[in-house]
């Protein structure tokens, strides 16, 4: 195995560990005006997540780095022509890291409402806009022998990414409803597992269903080793999302997020070994594809990159643990104090 | 305007935006780190005050800071995309390891730290956040060195056969000597920035209290002296001058002047390393620039004021002090320093045709403004320190003006800084190696002009509500009552957001 190969790994490993954490955290979000109906218990959702969101946003700043780094080529070519879905994600998760640290900084209620809106839509957003983005990444975008981007904004409005994006929409949002039934109480618990129901339907027909296109779109693009992974793959990814519909349905919270955290994680591998050996398919010709060969930064780079990976990873993993276990209690809101008098 | 002219202004905007939060993250995270291990070993009440006035001071401006960073790491794939395949080899690897190294802890163990009040141990609390702190050091450390392979490419061979710069030596990379003498440059003036702050925000606070309860502040001041010693006494002042305000500013004050003063030393101290590494080997145009040196002088002197001609090409009035500059260039009063015109002739030599002289008025400016502004910070910091020495509180107003001043100097500084080191920098994008106009995407002039728009909109709404709230949270002082830091298991998680 090359270096290379290696980093395509750890970077397909960074995209699955975004997803598993920021997914819950837009969950949340997306969560938020349906399931918050008070002042208080919309806190109490935004601090289940409060002291980790912007440790999980680091695993996407690390990906984009990561790729930077190790195939300075994709990240050129991918970044500059996925531009405007792009601009349309850094605004939202601007919008929503400032709301989540300034909701609280003023007492009154149209300043709230309107943090609320920003944590919701800037949620959303991204939810929906991550699918789109990997579903045309892995059918491919007209990219010319320079490996510049020829299309435009409706070049990524395909059926197929539209597909991606309502999967990862909803697989996100019954993430969100899973975590919120594992980490609140009495009333809110109760709604969030109704919730977490209601979307499983949704998340498992569109889940299964991108994951079957994506199978067949690259069956009839020919066999390989890699491709009998992504489908056993995607098969896992199938099992452990009806394990967790199962599971919340049985009132196992645990175990209903383990899966679905292990659904999330098993279709991005999917995803990433269907594409392999591209990481940007061109539609215009194969040869104009980028591949982790023709993508990848020069040896010393990549030996440098693994040396420091291999140390600090491990160190990052134990603390950010840490701190899940750290805040592993359910959050209640200060209606579980005793009540002032006269309520 | 063009691609190129659009990528340049947004780059220059969000980066300048970012790095106004930057400096106070730096700086500030440490000092309220240090506020807290003050409370720790004193025990004393007021340390707790400062560390969550100052500390809900740092988070407001750490949240913009943060989601603005966002779009530094993302923007040279999307406008530099030519950029980025050149150098992703050597630049891309510091980036990540930013990421990996620094990011994760300065997120995770400031969530611990905003979080962990009534969960943690006092002294582990406090340890999360000295360990966030350090992760910002760490983060401007590699970004630096980023930058600095930028203005001084070292430890890289050209791949002609990819068309990248393949690294050869990650540790000439790391070890940067451009980046040796930056690196502490830039962190010096960051503690300048948070300690600019600090202090300017408790100047303020003293003398407005002075003319709110004059008596008040006087016997709090009687108590200052018998500080630590005598608890009780102190306690006792703090009800009769406000809830302790005054004392607490008090320190305050000092912690922050004391800080800023020192940084300012090695500010000046750093940037003389610089200059004299910048003209005489990595960039002396650059420096002739940041004169207005038109012509090779043996010996040269150094400009006071220099009014050019409109488009920068020579001088028209200069005020100078003879031998002044070949010292600073070199440590030797009659040394020859190079201008810019000879420069230019060199350059086009080995170059090849063009211009290789960047804008000469912004250049010369904004390093004036850099030095100027900085400098005019640790001036007010030390008339502060000397207009409260043994509890007196000064009223003029001149120096109350100077307070509300103080914090945003080093800003200016600090801006200025980066205006001169970029702009001086240009044509090229990767000295020696690669222009600007290279480097840039492939993108059409609207997609950047919309992200230009959206960019511009969304950072001056943000600075609005930003500036908001910081006044709203230093005019309401210190938080009345101190809380209990002990931790308490079972009770359900305190609501932080
Ligand atoms: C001298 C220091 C310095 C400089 C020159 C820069 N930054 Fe910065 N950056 C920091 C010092 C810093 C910091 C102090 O570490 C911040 C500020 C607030 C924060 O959260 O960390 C930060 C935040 C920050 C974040 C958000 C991290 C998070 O989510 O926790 C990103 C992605 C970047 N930066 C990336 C960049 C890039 C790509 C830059 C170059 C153009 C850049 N920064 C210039
Ligand atoms: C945070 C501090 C920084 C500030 C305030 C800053 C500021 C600037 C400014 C004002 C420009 C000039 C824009 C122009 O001349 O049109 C510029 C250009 C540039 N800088 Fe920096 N810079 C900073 C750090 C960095 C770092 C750390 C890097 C690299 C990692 C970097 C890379 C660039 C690039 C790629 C350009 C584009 C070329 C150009 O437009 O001139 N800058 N920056
Ligand atoms: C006597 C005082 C100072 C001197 C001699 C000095 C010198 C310099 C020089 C020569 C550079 C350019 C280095 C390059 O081209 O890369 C520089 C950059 C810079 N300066 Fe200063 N400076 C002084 C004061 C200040 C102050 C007070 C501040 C901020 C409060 C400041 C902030 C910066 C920043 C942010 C940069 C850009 C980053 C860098 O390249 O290191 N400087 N300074």
């Amino acid at each position: 195995m090359h270096l290379s190969d290696l980093w395509f790994i750890a970077i397909a490993v960074l995209w699955a560990g975004y997803f598993v954490l920021e997914g819950f955290d837009f969950g949340v979000g997306i969560l938020l005006p349906f399931l918050g109906r008070d002042d208080t218990t919309r806190r109490v959702m935004i601090n289940t997540i409060g002291p980790v969101w912007d440790g999980n946003e680091v695993w996407l700043l690390t990906a984009g780095g990561a790729t930077f780094a190790a195939f300075p080529a994709w990240y050129a070519a991918m970044f500059s022509a996925f531009y405007l879905p792009l601009l349309l994600v850094l605004v939202a998760l601007i919008i929503r890291g400032v709301a989540f640290e300034y909701r609280g900084k003023r007492d009154n209620s149209n300043w709230k409402r309107g943090w609320d809106a920003a944590i919701f839509a800037g949620s959303l957003l991204p939810a929906i806009l991550w699918g789109v983005a990997f579903g045309n990444v892995l059918r491919g975008i007209p990219l010319d022998a320079a490996h510049n981007f020829t299309g435009n904004f409706f070049t990524f409005l395909n059926p197929y990414a539209l597909v991606g994006g309502l999967a990862t929409l909803t697989l996100f949002t019954l993430h969100g409803a899973l975590f919120l039934a594992l980490k609140t109480t009495s009333d809110l618990r109760r709604r969030a597992h109704r919730a977490a129901t209601a979307i499983a339907a949704i998340a498992v027909a569109a889940g299964c269903g991108f994951l079957a296109w994506t199978e067949a779109s690259h069956r009839a693009a020919g066999w390989s080793g890699t491709g009998i992974a992504s489908v056993a793959c995607a098969a896992l990814a199938a099992v452990a999302l009806i394990v967790a519909a199962l599971a919340n349905r049985a009132g196992r919270e645990g175990a209903a997020f383990a899966a679905n955290a292990t659904a999330i994680a098993a279709a991005t591998a999917a995803l990433f070994t269907a594409l392999y050996p591209n990481v940007l398919p061109s539609t215009v010709s194969a040869a104009y594809s980028l591949t982790t060969a023709n993508a990848a930064s020069a040896a010393k780079t990549l030996m440098v990159m693994t040396v420091v990976a291999i140390i600090f990873l491990p160190l990052v993993l134990a603390y950010q643990a840490w701190t899940y276990w750290v805040f592993r209690k359910r959050v209640t809101g200060p209606a579980a104090a005793p009540a002032p008098k006269g309520h | 305007m063009n691609v190129l002219d659009l990528s340049r202004w947004q780059f220059g905007i969000t980066t300048v935006y970012h790095f106004l939060f930057v400096p106070i993250t730096i700086g500030l995270g440490f000092l309220v780190a240090g506020f807290e291990t003050a409370w720790l070993r004193t025990g004393h009440d007021r340390w707790l005050r400062l560390t969550k006035f100052y500390g809900k001071l740092f988070l407001i401006n750490f949240a913009l800071g943060v989601v603005t960073g966002i779009v530094q790491e993302f923007q040279f794939g999307m406008n530099w995309s030519a950029y980025s395949r050149l150098v992703g080899n050597i630049f891309g690897a510091p980036l990540a390891i930013e990421a990996l190294l620094a990011f994760f802890l300065e997120s995770t163990f400031l969530g611990l730290w905003i979080f962990g009040w009534d969960r943690l141990p006092p002294k582990v609390h406090n340890a999360c956040i000295w360990i966030a702190a350090t992760g910002t050091l760490l983060s401007a450390y590699f970004i630096l060195t980023a930058n600095a392979w930028m203005q001084h490419p070292v430890g890289y061979t050209y791949n002609p056969k990819t068309h990248q710069d393949d690294l050869s030596s990650f540790a000439a990379v790391l070890f940067n000597p451009a980046q040796l003498a930056g690196f502490p440059h830039v962190i010096a003036g960051c503690f300048l920035t948070a300690g600019s702050l600090v202090a300017g925000v408790a100047l303020w606070h003293l003398m407005r209290g002075r003319a709110a309860a004059p008596a008040a502040a006087d016997a709090a001041d009687v108590a200052d002296g018998a500080d630590g010693a005598n608890g009780a006494a102190t306690d006792a002042a703090d009800a009769a001058d406000g809830g302790g305000q005054v004392t607490a500013f008090r320190s305050a004050l000092k912690a922050g002047a004391i800080t800023a003063i020192a940084a300012a030393v090695v500010v000046v101290a750093t940037g003389d390393i610089q200059g004299k590494l910048f003209t005489t080997r990595y960039q002396p145009m650059k420096m002739a620039a940041a004169e207005a040196l038109y012509h090779t002088s043996q010996p040269a002197p150094f400009s006071l004021f220099t009014i050019g001609s409109l488009n920068g090409s020579h001088a028209i009035f200069s005020l100078d002090i003879p031998r002044i500059l070949s010292f600073l260039a070199t440590g030797n009063f009659s040394a020859q320093v190079q201008g810019i015109d000879n420069l230019q002739q060199q350059y086009a030599q080995i170059y090849g045709p063009g211009s290789y002289i960047p804008i000469i008025p912004v250049t010369y400016w904004s390093f004036r403004a850099m030095i100027g502004a900085g400098m005019l910070a640790a001036l007010i910091a030390l008339v502060a320190l000397w207009a409260t020495r043994r509890g007196r509180v000064p009223t003029s107003r001149v120096l109350l003006a100077g307070a509300i001043a103080l914090p945003f100097l080093p800003l200016i500084g600090n801006t200025f800084g980066w205006i001169m080191t970029e702009m001086g920098r240009q044509p090229w994008i990767v000295y020696g190696q690669m222009k600007t106009a290279a480097g840039v995407s492939a993108n059409s002039a609207g997609e950047v002009l919309t992200s230009l728009i959206v960019f511009t909109l969304l950072y001056g709404a943000l600075a609005v509500i930003e500036a908001g709230l910081m006044l709203k949270y230093i005019k309401a002082g210190l938080p009345s009552e101190p809380e209990p830091g002990a931790a308490a298991e079972d009770q359900p998680l305190e609501l932080v957001y």
